[in-house]
């Protein structure tokens, strides 16, 4: 509560005549530049407010008299970035993908471009980093169904596995089992040679059978000793990496009722450049031939 | 002389009008002293940036430069790179604990001597009183008419402030970037935004803090003083006025005949016109002290015309004048004591800490980070393929040749991706001077042997420059024992 402003005794000085239990507080002069600032600081905020979007409403909110918007900002910045890459992209499109590797600057753009394209569009099924997961290919591997050089990557994300496009590359294993090709047992031991293909794998007692039921069913897309056949897309069943999985159990019935796996193409929704770069960075990622 | 009580209770406003200060020339010791710091300083600031220094082709030339394109600190012969930055964290350490040390010791030197704001409000002080005139020149003359002596007086120290302003403000500038060059670059219209946006704001802070606002900054700006007490002691050597010698003042001759026994301060009211923020040292330590004791120098003077003793004020601690003011026998000046030795211990350790940093600061930095996604990839021929980043940094002039062996799994080869050469148990990596390179290295396991989760692993780096040979430790991970068969 204000009370009457007096002399202080001990300081010389005024009290504010404000005054707490008995504490009077003393007047310790402001100076007066200082009040000016605040008073020109309160015009500029004043001023500020009326240019620069200022009040909230509830739908909408006054966007001041120059029009700002951090939004619009954001688009103009994007722009000239888009504006910005455009050549680097353009470049990129018009040189042949083993060329690229040759620009330093250049594959510094197609390896930032693809990275990121391929952590939003291909991460989800292929892993970060290419890892892959039962089903889903492993790009970071060497082991390559359609081919691991530049251009057949390219050709692979640009049209897709059986995706339903005229140039998607497509296998058809057949379904020896399900379709009553193959017996059972014919099964078994084709699985069993299937798997003694492999260096280091216990096999299994039906390898001879085996052999003869993939001589006659087997050799005519995955080869005569089972070394795959990229032309048709036949795996190569000596390889350590296998799609489906490698326990006899998988085998067997991949070939009794094969699952076919889709990837889609990716020449609707990706430009012919990010398609490169994306086919760039993963050859990079290991297993590039 | 309170200047609080001028007015009755009750008139006293609760805003204050600027009273302003004209400080009077003044000879002395600490003027002196002064003037040699102000010269130095002052000589630092401008000529620094034009020390050239070779560090070889295609380096900067430049003795001092912070160089923020490039991300470099060159001093003289050492380059910091952000990586250092630690050591600055250091230095600035260094700098509060001696600061606080010498603030303890002596109160405020920094404020009175070396400060910036006291450095170039001295400097333009002189200017003002080169085409001013002193003290009484000054005020007589602004409180005046207009008149053309007013007017190109006023023009001419406003024109030079600001010259030397710009000077200041363009010195700034060439710490940041090559000072030959952008000179050039300034006057040809060249340089860019950024250097006359800097140029014009260092150039309006130092007219206006320099020119206007002096002792404002130091008594209602800065927090440095609002600590100070803190420091501060009664065993701290501080400017004070012996108000035991001094008091009772008064004007009037000193001799035994005198009536009233009247003490060695004749009011003269020297060291109130010499001081540069406009205080009265005889009202005690106060927060506006900036401690330059010119005001020592003023009284000095008096003493010396008026046939008494020097030193009424004084460089003495609060314990000793009242020592001296009870008559009694008066305590040596105690610099040792618990607050500077602790200041002064930490101050130690910091300057231990420092110099070990820089001494020990190596010039190759080294580091394996193990690939997180995917951890480990399976071959077609079974291998165990890992993949790992190594980040080389290099600090030297020269490149570095790196050999690049792996202490860990046997038959294991490395490969650098995207490299043509054929996997081996070693590899070679050459990092080019001055430079960051981060290399993507892949470590792959034949198959046959055991395969574990994690393996530990060591990555030996030989710099085959200099032979120093580097160690980092990794993981090797794969799935473990495998499943089926």
């Amino acid at each position: 509560m204000p009370t009457k402003i007096e002399k202080d005794v001990i300081s010389g000085r005024d009290t504010t005549g404000h005054e707490w239990d008995g504490l009077k507080e003393l007047n310790t002069p402001l100076p007066k530049w200082w009040l000016y600032t605040l008073i020109v600081i309160c015009i500029w905020g004043v001023g500020y407010a009326i240019v620069r979007p200022s009040v909230p409403g509830l739908f909408s909110y006054y966007h001041g008299t120059s029009g700002f918007s951090t939004r619009a900002q954001v688009t103009a910045d994007v722009a000239a970035i888009a504006a910005g890459r455009a050549g680097s992209m353009d470049k990129i499109k018009a040189t042949p993908i083993e060329k690229i590797g040759q620009d330093p600057q250049l594959q510094a753009v197609a390896m930032t471009a693809g990275r990121i394209t391929f952590a939003n569009n291909c991460q989800p099924c292929h892993g970060a980093g290419g890892g892959g997961r039962p089903g889903y290919p492993t790009l970071a591997s060497d082991s390559w169904i359609w081919g691991g050089k530049l251009a057949e990557i390219q050709q692979t994300i640009t049209y897709g596995i059986r995706s339903g496009h005229p140039d998607a590359r497509v296998n058809q294993m057949p379904r020896f089992g399900a379709d009553g090709i193959l017996k059972p047992a014919e099964i078994d031991a084709a699985a069993d040679f299937v798997l003694s293909l492999r260096a280091g794998t216990k096999p299994g007692p039906n390898v001879a059978a085996g052999a003869k039921v993939f001589a006659e069913n087997c050799v005519a897309c995955h080869g005569e000793k089972g070394e795959g056949n990229r032309e048709v897309g036949g795996p190569n069943l000596h390889s350590a990496v296998h799609l489906y999985g490698d326990s006899k159990e998988a085998v067997v019935a991949q070939i009794s009722n094969p699952r076919q796996g889709v990837m889609p193409n990716w020449n609707t929704r990706l430009d012919a450049a990010t398609i490169k770069s994306v086919a760039f960075y993963v050859h990079s990622l290991g297993g590039g031939q | 002389m309170n200047k609080y009580v001028d007015k009755p209770a009750g008139e006293e406003s609760l805003y204050a009008d600027r009273v302003r200060v004209y400080p009077r020339a003044v000879r002395g010791i600490a003027r002196n002293v002064k003037w040699a710091l102000l010269i130095f300083c002052l000589s630092v600031y401008y000529v620094l940036p034009w020390i050239r220094w070779y560090r070889g082709p295609g380096r900067p030339d430049q003795a001092v430069l912070l160089d923020i394109s490039t991300e470099r600190f060159y001093f003289f012969d050492v380059t910091f790179w952000p990586q250092d930055i630690v050591l600055l964290t250091g230095g600035l350490i260094l700098a509060a604990v001696g600061l606080f040390l010498v603030t303890s010791l002596f109160g405020r030197l920094w404020c009175g001597y070396a400060c910036p704001q006291t450095v170039w409000t001295d400097l333009f002080m002189l200017v003002e009183r080169w085409i001013e005139g002193d003290r009484n020149a000054r005020m007589r003359r602004d409180a005046g008419p207009v008149t053309l002596d007013k007017v190109w007086r006023k023009l001419a120290k406003h024109g030079i402030w600001l010259f030397v302003a710009f000077w200041t403000g363009g010195g700034w500038i060439m710490y940041y970037v090559d000072a030959p060059t952008v000179t050039m670059d300034f006057w040809a219209g060249r340089a860019g935004a950024g250097v006359y946006g800097f140029t014009f704001l260092f150039t309006a802070t130092t007219y206006v803090l320099a020119g206007w606002a002096r002792e404002q900054v130091c008594t209602y700006m800065c927090p440095w003083p609002r600590f100070q007490s803190a420091m501060l002691d009664e065993q701290t050597l501080i400017v004070t006025y012996q108000g035991w010698r001094g008091e009772p003042r008064g004007h009037g001759k000193r001799d035994a005949t005198t009536a009233a026994k009247l003490g060695n301060c004749i009011d003269c009211m020297a060291c109130v016109h010499v001081c540069p923020t406009g205080i009265d040292i005889r009202d005690g330590v106060q927060l506006e002290c900036i401690g330059c004791g010119l005001c020592v120098d003023a009284c000095n003077d008096i003493m010396d015309r008026t046939g008494q003793p020097r030193w009424l004020i004084k460089w003495d601690t609060l314990a000793r004048q009242a020592e001296l003011a009870k008559g009694q026998a008066v305590e040596a000046i105690r610099l040792i004591r618990p607050r500077t030795l602790i200041y002064l211990s930490v101050l130690a350790i910091a300057v231990i800490a420092m110099g070990t940093g820089l001494a020990m600061r190596s010039l190759l930095e080294v580091s394996v980070q193990h690939e997180r996604a995917p951890l480990f990839v399976r071959l077609h021929d079974g291998a165990l393929r890992n993949a790992y980043t190594l980040k080389l940094v290099n600090k030297y002039d020269y490149d570095v040749n790196f050999t690049i062996t792996v202490d860990g799994p046997p038959r294991a080869t490395l490969q650098v991706a995207g490299a043509s050469e054929v996997p081996g148990s070693v590899i070679n990596i050459v990092v080019p001077a001055d430079s960051v390179g981060a290399y993507r290295v892949f470590l792959d396991v034949p198959p046959g042997g055991k395969e574990a989760p994690n393996t530990d692993i060591n990555f030996l780096l030989r710099d085959t420059t200099d032979g120093i040979l580097l160690k980092r430790n990794a993981n090797f991970m794969g799935p473990g024992a495998r499943a089926g068969g």
